[in-house]
């Protein structure tokens, strides 16, 4: 600092986050910090991206949405292999689901007035605008094959009504069987398609853990509701899709850069993550052992849904966690800009000097 | 390359992609930050012309003398402040110099002209100190003496003990906009000029393209009935409503130094070739640009920068990408693990009944 006649009116300096600004081999204040060598410059420690205005609703319709999704494949299994327990309780919880999720996601928007803009357009490089569409083709199935189910139980099967329904029933259950996948797997690039670090980069393994999750958690939903005697496929459904959701879990801590992972181990997004786990874990062992007894089945089940729900809301926070501090966007990027330059490629540089 | 590989990333010409039929030249910012002094008369015209309201508490900061923080829904331009002693400026100068180092092609010298003063001796030409081979400046000789001390400093390589860096930031209008690729409701469109904008009777507040920015510049308002535009998106429009009238944008026409320049993004760009192979040539080594490359991650930007140290001190992301530009593959890990979701629980329902 220069020695400024008008210095002696400058206010006291204010301590300043140890982030900013590395001084080149100066100590750092935070040392507590996972990874080492976490040198970095910032503009006051401030975030470079934003962080989207979301709060819970997200993470709660990626959820819903999941378990929507895995209900409908349920509801049209049960259909197609004759198990009517299956087949209506699939469809009503997907019914259920979907309605639950779309409200939360209008109730998210900053003028929830304007929900219906989602259809004034379809953008195949906007995942939210095909999310909405598929959202919205799966909604109308589920409700055709919830609406069908209705039928079965009409007093006269002979009116129109009955009729018209046990017509529609089975495209109702081959649609909302084809939707359920697109329903469950594009959550996951609406959350990698973003500019938050660690959303961006888990864009190869989070459609993996996002339909596992979606068939645990439909599975377990089913556990709960049916009778012991008639859970078999369920009962598989929650195990593969438990495995397949821990398994891209930790494929996806792996392969990411350490820096990026380290938002999935630490604080809230931590805890979330690490009871997830467990949940999920339980609840599938659960399943395979006691699914075959009313109350085993029925825990493992709650586990199964926690876990799934868990899943959702720790992957989101770590997201949000990642764009919020700067080292998340600032080290890696830097990491690759000096790669790429220590292999000679300079010219897709977004700094230049000509 | 075709139409479609040209559409996520790369160099293109967004207009025509936006199929105007009556294009016009894609406008753009030039931002010299080494003769930004810092007045945030920018900061100011903006919110005038535009009717942007309050944007926080009226809060002192404690960053220098920057107490507006951040570009958000209601601060379209922001004037960072850095203070800097001299171990920061020769690094900066020096990582200005590994630049050229890198094998990046120099304009050929042009002919010597007074040097920026923020770049040898602070924000004003009278500032005293400025290094420890001139002596003070004699406060009546004025600008003269300065740019012959600042001269005299680069070509002996000392530094001056301290500087403010000042730069006025501003939306990039990106050639690839992460915020308008991801926008559902296609509030967000490019105009005929190729700047980006957000027609806010369309927004829904989706809160998507805040994500998906890889600047961190568009932001939602607050749900807040008493200000304008609640609940949406909201950023830099570059003036459309005075481009349509061949005006000036507000910030470019207040701003008293001409550090912000505007005009057609072609002569924008060479005007800021011609500046950074002038201040380079005088030994001001920590000069480059930022944004002026096609081959960059966002394809180039409409917002053209002269930077005095690198692009994270400033607040903006070293090596920033489009998140989009890896749209397809995300989709095609989606789409696979749709099939997964599909295999699986088709092998639940297939096997033994149990
Ligand atoms: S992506 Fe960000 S910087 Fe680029 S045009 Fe959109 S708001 Fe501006
Ligand atoms: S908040 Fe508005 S402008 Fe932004 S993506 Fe959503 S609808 Fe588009």
């Amino acid at each position: 600092m220069t020695t400024n006649p008008l210095d002696a009116d400058r206010p006291p300096e204010l301590p300043r986050s140890g982030r900013r600004r590395g001084n080149g081999g100066g100590k750092r204040r935070d040392e507590s910090l996972m990874v080492p060598d976490a040198k970095f410059e910032s503009y006051y420690g401030r975030s470079v991206v934003k962080a989207p205005p979301w709060t819970e609703e997200i993470p709660t319709y990626l959820f819903l949405g999941g378990l929507a999704a895995g209900s409908g494949l349920i509801g049209a299994g049960g259909s197609a292999r004759n198990l009517p327990a299956l087949r209506r309780r699939g469809r009503f919880a997907a019914l259920a689901a979907v309605a639950l999720g779309g409200g939360a996601l209008a109730k998210d928007l900053g003028r929830p007035e304007r929900a219906l803009n989602m259809m004034r357009t379809i953008k195949l490089t906007s995942p939210m605008s095909v999310g909405s569409w598929i959202l919205a083709a799966f909604g109308t199935f589920a409700s055709v094959a919830a609406a069908a189910e209705i039928g079965r139980q009409l007093p006269h099967q002979d009116g129109l009504l009955a009729k018209t329904l046990r017509v529609v029933d089975p495209p109702a259950a081959i649609g909302s069987a084809l939707f359920s996948a697109p329903l469950a797997a594009y959550t996951a690039v609406l959350l990698s398609d973003t500019a938050a670090p660690t959303w961006h980069e888990s864009y190869r393994e989070l459609p993996f853990v996002f339909v596992g999750s979606a068939n645990a958690a439909a599975a377990g939903l089913a556990l709960i509701m049916s009778p012991a005697d008639q859970n078999g496929p369920v009962r598989k459904m929650a195990v593969s899709g438990a495995a397949l959701e821990l398994g891209a879990g930790q494929l996806l801590r792996r392969n990411m850069h350490p820096l990026l992972a380290e938002p999935l181990h630490q604080g809230k997004a931590g805890r979330l993550l690490r009871a997830a786990e467990i949940l999920t874990g339980g609840g599938a062992i659960g399943a395979m052992l006691f699914g075959r007894n009313r109350i085993g089945a029925g825990l493992s089940g709650v586990a199964l849904l926690a876990g799934s729900a868990l899943t959702r809301f720790g992957i989101f926070e770590a997201g949000m966690e990642s764009a919020k501090d700067p080292k998340y966007t600032v080290q890696p990027q830097r990491e690759r800009l000096e790669r790429r330059r220590a292999d000679g490629v300079t010219n897709d540089s977004i700094t230049t000097i000509r | 390359m075709g139409y479609l590989d040209r559409q996520l990333s790369g160099p293109t010409d967004p207009i025509a992609d936006a199929a105007w039929e009556e294009p016009r030249k894609r406008k753009g910012f030039f931002t010299d930050t080494s003769i930004c002094i810092g007045c945030k008369a920018c900061e100011v015209a903006c919110k005038e012309w535009n009717a942007i309201p309050q944007d926080g508490n009226l809060d002192l900061l404690g960053s220098s003398y920057d107490n507006t923080g951040a570009l958000g829904a209601s601060t379209w331009r922001h004037v960072a402040f850095i203070e800097q002693t001299s171990d920061r400026i020769e690094q900066a100068r020096e990582s200005g110099r590994r630049l050229v180092d890198l094998g990046m092609p120099v304009m050929p010298p042009s002919q010597p002209m007074s040097p920026p003063h923020t770049a040898g001796i602070g924000p004003s030409p009278a500032a005293p100190g400025i290094d420890s081979s001139g002596g003070p400046v004699d406060l009546v000789g004025g600008m003269e003496s300065a740019v012959a001390q600042a001269t005299m400093a680069a070509a002996t390589g000392t530094v001056p003990d301290f500087r403010w860096l000042m730069s006025s930031d501003v939306c990039k209008h990106c050639t690839h906009a992460g915020c308008l690729d991801v926008c559902p409701t296609g509030a967000l469109f490019r105009t005929e000029f190729g700047t980006v904008v957000v027609q806010p009777d369309v927004c829904n507040g989706c809160g998507y393209c805040v994500a998906a920015c890889p600047f961190g510049v568009i932001e939602r308002r607050p749900t807040d009935n008493t200000v304008t535009n609640h609940g949406n998106a909201q950023k830099c429009t570059l003036c459309y409503d005075r481009l349509r009238d061949d005006q000036t944008p507000a910030c470019a026409k207040a701003c008293p130094t001409t550090s912000i320049k505007f005009g057609d993004l072609d002569e924008m760009v060479a005007t800021a070739q011609e500046r950074v192979s002038t201040l380079r040539d005088n030994g001001f080594t920590e000069a480059r640009l930022y944004g002026a490359n096609a081959e960059d991650g966002v394809g180039g930007t409409g917002s053209v920068f002269l930077l005095l140290d690198e692009p994270e001190v400033y607040g903006l992301p070293p090596d920033p990408r489009v998140p989009t530009a890896a749209l397809p593959d995300m989709f095609r890990k989606a789409g696979m693990a749709g099939l997964a979701m599909l295999a699986m629980a088709a092998a639940s329902f297939l096997g033994r009944r149990r």
